[in-house]
């Protein structure tokens, strides 16, 4: 690996991190859209900035552009309490309105904005080791690197300070409003901090692909666990993770990082999605069966234990009885009988069930549930 | 106006607007029900979760022709709207995470295949660009044949179905009990749906396609309260914007077209919301004029004719100020109010006092309780 192999994952790294810590409160707030609408329309604020600073990791840049991001969710409220339009609508109005006033901005300077459509959308995480900070005369890094840091300090500070205030707007508003806690103070301040990291993350992964990096581990994250600190932590695991291995899916596929970056998100999602130990989709189809398997089996034993010690008792728990009375075809009441003599519910008597004590200690718990 | 005349000569620029012309009533008009059925950004996931499609269609195919990459978005926008659908039905992930997580990793995706294609380049193969910005002036005779047989099926559907969508967005349950395949409707109203955004990819390109689904509905549902007058509005506000953003984006240099349309659609969006009659803001804003100066007109009244009780004299006039001690800050609006229907008037300077038709207004106003 080289030098800038490394400084450009330590950076894909940083910016992934700072990216899922707010995200986590995004998903969980149900506001996962607004990262959108806020990524896509900082372009204008990011352009008008760069005319004026020239510098795309100048910190000047970032509060500057960060504030078009606050700008957007301020428009979205005031559009939507005219009760004209709805939220959905309003959210979708005005960030592609914004976006497209950057878009234009970009195309019609292209000669004096050292910034393309392709840096937009991609981001220009490969050419990042070029820009070096320069202290006194000594190169201390990438300057994306420290900006990264910065915002991710700025990120972790946030989170710890107001860790409690943020936990109970999200989790219980009225509460925490109840409580003299302020859900508009947070609410904006989640929002500037969205707003910044995206203008931090802009320069790497371009406007778009922020949202992959800010929604997907938390949401990845969010069906693993049901601890919020636990869920922070894996996030920004899972976010880092889904960084590293895009850059070397972008490396052996030759193609773009900031896209790979959000595919290998995506991939982290679809695992959790599939194989997460609770909420997956596996095993909510294992729990399903085996439910029916237990159920059927429950029904087996009441079955007998009604007939017990009753004159036709002989006749009823025969198995061939089963698919008259149950009407359980034969192959379903032969399995159904295996797996109950497995769990030791009932045995076999000369070609007849008898319950076992288990099994009748079953059934009668079932029968009063 | 030589613009209008060349529309009528110019072939390429014709070509221009009718494929804007048919883009803008297709979103208008599909768009209306998603924009009702609050799924406005159903198709900012949709159109994003096209580019993988149109990239592998053609790494499938090798061809650039219309059919086949329009076929491509297709399949991958409905691919990544039934994924939202079948996370949100089965985890608890939430819609708006879903929406997020399925646009901006499939677009992730879609710019991976676009730049492994680009790096096969040869000068055949590029191009592929056009859909993410959109490209009017890319549009051919081929396209447009294409763009208008998919608008027309998806339109020929819509009012085939009229009154099972209508019940769909505004009452599903009732239509359930009605006996509905309400399930079914809704997959096939979400499928008309992708195709009115794929429709419009190559002109608007799949960055800003949403904006052409909420914008014309957002507009035309401030003018009226009917469905059906609303989604003819929507398709004509659709088209004015596709057109005009897209014959502005070919006559000037440098004006991405995609961009150019969507600003064009923000604008038929902002004059809506002020303008429209009754909804509209500046509607809003009169009748609440005119309700506050009738309110302070009735409270000035009664204070001036409270004041003349204590002088003895109908005619006492008194300062603006003194009025505005008890009847409040807002006093002027009510003051010009009464003047105008002439039950006060002015005396000097800024001495206000009632005529006998006021007084009379005043005592017919308290009744029996003067």
């Amino acid at each position: 690996m080289t030098a800038p192999q490394l400084e450009i994952q330590a950076i894909a790294a940083l910016v992934a991190a700072a990216c899922a810590l707010p995200g986590v409160f995004l998903v969980l707030r149900r506001m996962a859209l607004i990262s959108d609408a806020i990524s896509h329309a900082l372009l204008p604020g990011i352009v008008l900035a760069f005319f004026l600073v020239e510098d795309l990791t100048s910190p000047l840049l970032v509060v500057g552009a960060a504030s078009t991001g606050l700008v957007t969710v301020l428009l979205v409220e005031l559009l939507k309490r005219t009760e004209l339009v709805r939220e959905d609508a309003a959210i979708g109005l005005v960030f592609p309105v914004l976006f497209s006033i950057g878009v234009i901005l970009i195309t019609r300077f292209a000669g004096d904005v050292h910034l393309d459509v392709d840096a937009v959308l991609l981001g220009e995480l490969a050419f990042a080791p070029f820009d070096r900070f320069v202290v006194a005369g000594y190169d201390v890094g990438p300057s994306a690197l420290w900006l990264m840091s910065g915002i991710l300090a700025l990120n972790v500070t946030f989170i710890v300070l107001l860790y409690k205030e943020l936990k109970l707007a999200t989790f219980d508003a009225a509460l925490a409003t109840a409580l003299g806690l302020s859900p508009a103070l947070v609410h904006y301040g989640l929002m500037a901090l969205v707003s910044v990291t995206a203008v931090g993350a802009f320069d790497a992964v371009g406007s778009i692909l922020v949202v992959a990096l800010m929604i997907a581990p938390p949401a990845a994250a969010y069906l693993l666990t049901d601890r919020l600190p636990v869920m922070l932590g894996l996030a920004t695991l899972l976010g880092v993770g889904s960084a590293l291995g895009g850059y070397w899916l972008a490396h052996w596929l030759d193609a773009s990082i900031a896209g790979s970056m959000a595919g290998a998100a995506g991939i982290a999602f679809a695992l959790a999605f599939l194989l997460a130990p609770e909420r997956g989709l596996v095993s909510l189809a294992r729990r399903r069966l085996r439910q029916r398997w237990e159920f059927a089996q429950g029904a087996l034993a009441i079955h007998l234990m009604q007939h017990e010690g009753s004159p036709e008792a002989a006749e009823e728990s025969r198995i061939e009885h089963l698919n008259r009375h149950l009407r359980w075809d034969p192959d379903f009441a032969a399995r159904v009988v295996r797996g109950a003599q497995r769990r030791g519910l009932v045995a076999r008597v000369d070609g007849s069930l008898a319950l076992t004590d288990r099994g009748r200690a079953v059934a009668r718990e079932l029968v009063v549930r | 106006m030589s613009i209008v005349r060349d529309l009528f000569t110019d072939h390429t620029l014709r070509t221009v607007a009718l494929g804007a012309a048919t883009l803008g009533i297709v979103a208008g008009a599909l768009g209306s029900f998603a924009v009702l059925r609050r799924q406005s950004l159903l198709g900012d996931a949709t159109s994003h979760a096209a580019l993988p499609g149109i990239a592998l269609a053609f790494l499938v195919s090798g061809s650039k022709a219309p059919l086949t990459l329009v076929l491509g978005a297709a399949v991958a926008g409905w691919i990544g709207t039934l994924l939202v659908m079948a996370v949100v039905r089965t985890t608890r992930v939430k819609y708006d995470s879903a929406l997020g997580i399925v646009l901006s990793v499939f677009f992730g995706v879609g710019l991976v295949l676009l730049t492994i294609i680009q790096k096969r380049a040869d000068a055949a193969q590029a191009g592929l660009d056009r859909f993410l910005f959109g490209q009017a002036a890319s549009l051919l005779e081929r396209d447009l044949i294409t763009m208008a047989a998919l608008g027309g099926i998806a339109l020929a559907a819509t009012v085939l179905l009229w009154k099972e969508f209508k019940l769909l967005t505004f009452d599903p349950d009732f239509g359930a009990s009605l006996g509905f395949a309400v399930r079914r409707l809704d997959v096939l109203l979400t499928a008309l749906l992708v195709i009115a955004i794929v429709v419009g990819l190559q002109t608007v390109g799949v960055v800003l396609m949403s904006a052409m689904v909420v914008a014309p509905g957002a507009a035309a549902r401030q003018w009226t309260d009917r469905l059906g007058v609303m989604v003819v509005l929507a398709a004509a506000f659709g088209a004015l914007a596709g057109v005009s953003g897209a014959l502005v984006s070919s006559e000037a240099s440098r004006m991405p077209t995609g961009p150019t349309i969507v600003l064009a659609a923000g604008v038929v969006v902002i004059v809506s919301l002020f303008l429209a009659p009754r909804r509209g803001l500046v509607w809003r804003w009169l009748a609440d004029y005119r309700n506050r100066r009738r309110l302070g007109a009735g409270v000035a009244l009664v204070d001036l004719y409270r004041l003349a009780e204590q002088h003895d004299t109908l005619r006492h006039a008194h300062e603006e100020a003194a009025i505005a001690a008890t009847a409040g800050a807002r006093v002027r609006h009510g003051l010009e109010e009464l003047a105008e229907r002439g039950w006060a008037e002015r005396v000097d300077g800024d001495a206000w006092a009632l005529t006998p038709a006021g007084r009379a207004e005043a005592e017919r106003r308290l009744g029996g309780t003067g």
